[in-house]
């Protein structure tokens, strides 16, 4: 039990997925400037990174280790990602329309996040048991939601702030993750 | 001819993948601890994007619109896995360092990106020129970055054990946050400001 804790702890706070892993950096700044939309984003990465885990734990312990075939761990965990992703939205927009309107043009995108593939990676290389694996999964993703909201506000004020010209945008965004980067610093002491 | 030229320099600097168009920050900010790490990433990315922007554009005709993206994917990770094996076969160091980075070059928006947006609408030689561009147009903004991170981070800059010069005052007292994290962000963040300043790049 301290184990899991101290995994999702780790995963969400003091190794944060954007801040110190640099993982999912293009939605960190393509989603980030309307809070509505970074949640939505969050929330749908939450989802697709805990089913892939979960998915992808399976099948490398199943299928690929059994045989002795992990080379191909690459191909087919992207494989996995991205047809889950299709189903996911598939599932979606059949049993949950307005869930499906606030996620909808996230989930396509989010195939591309290596937020996804990273996690995956990260619990096959730590060699996580599958409750860890779950935790992980969680934990990454709590991690980078929080981080997209809180990131959002600030970038929603940023803009009415009078800022020099040639930091407006992607500057000044890379800045304030800086400093949030620097905040989340402090979480290392909790581990 | 002028054409293939013309690909070529496109990527270097006016639509340059990291610093104009913001793609493939991820490995950019991640492996720009030294200079060794961001040569060794660059090399990986040119080879992938070279050859999946070769491959697609000799398939673009044979295949079909609807799952051109899945193909283009498996032509992707294919290509990194192979780079993967033989890393980790003959510079085990530097696969150490660059880490869940490499199995990461699937996702980078750069490669998925050119092979739908160039290779899969021209020739394999203009193809190629662009992949060729873009991939050292990644390379030059990863080794600038990484080139200040060492130099401020750790006070010396040294590439591949042979040292090449110490700044003064800093090898005693480096400043460690640019090896941290957040120096990656502080670096980019100002360096793509001054570059508008400068009217290398446009402002938004």
């Amino acid at each position: 039990m301290n184990d899991l804790v101290t995994i999702f702890i780790s995963m969400a706070l003091i190794n944060n997925f954007v801040l110190a892993r640099f993982l999912g950096l293009c939605p960190f700044l393509g989603v980030s400037k309307k809070l509505s939309s970074a949640v939505s984003m969050g929330l749908a990465v939450i989802m697709v990174m805990t089913v892939a885990s979960i998915v992808t734990w399976l099948l490398y312990h199943v299928l690929l280790v059994p045989f002795g075939v992990e080379y191909i761990t690459t191909v087919m965990f992207i494989l996995v990602i991205a047809s889950l992703v299709q189903i996911l939205e598939l599932t979606i927009r059949r049993t949950n329309i307005p869930l499906y309107n606030a996620l909808g043009i996230y989930l396509p995108l989010i195939t591309t996040n290596c937020a996804v593939l990273g996690v995956t990676l990260i619990n096959t290389r730590e060699d996580f048991t599958f409750l860890e694996t779950v935790v992980s999964a969680l934990g990454g993703g709590i991690g980078f939601t929080l981080v997209l909201a809180m990131m959002s506000g600030i970038r929603e004020r940023l803009q009415l702030a009078d800022t020099p010209r040639s930091f407006k945008g992607l500057p000044n965004a890379f800045l304030v993750a800086m400093l949030l980067g620097l905040c989340f610093l402090a979480f290392g002491g909790m581990v | 001819m002028k054409k293939v030229f013309e690909n070529l320099k496109n990527g270097l600097i006016k639509s340059n993948p990291v610093l104009v168009l913001a793609l493939g920050l991820c490995p950019t900010l991640a492996v720009s601890t030294s200079i060794d790490n961001a040569l060794g990433m660059t090399a990986a990315v040119l080879f992938v994007l070279i050859s999946s922007n070769i491959v697609v554009s000799l398939i673009r005709n044979y295949t079909p619109n609807r799952v051109r993206i899945a193909v283009f994917i498996v032509i992707i990770a294919t290509l990194v896995t192979i780079v993967d094996l033989t890393m980790q076969a003959f510079l085990p160091e530097l696969s150490e360092n660059l880490g869940i980075f490499i199995p990461l070059i699937v996702v980078n928006c750069i490669i998925l990106g050119r092979a739908e947006a160039f290779a899969s609408k021209n020739t394999p030689l203009n193809s190629t020129a662009d992949a060729l561009g873009m991939g050292m147009g990644f390379g030059i903004a990863i080794v600038i970055i990484s080139f200040f991170r060492q130099v401020l981070g750790t006070g010396e800059l040294s590439v591949f054990d042979r040292e090449i010069f110490q700044a003064p005052g800093l090898t005693d007292n480096p400043m460690a946050i640019f090896i941290l994290p957040m120096g990656a962000f502080l670096v980019i963040g100002v360096l793509l400001a001054l570059l508008r300043y400068t009217g290398v790049i446009p402002n938004e």
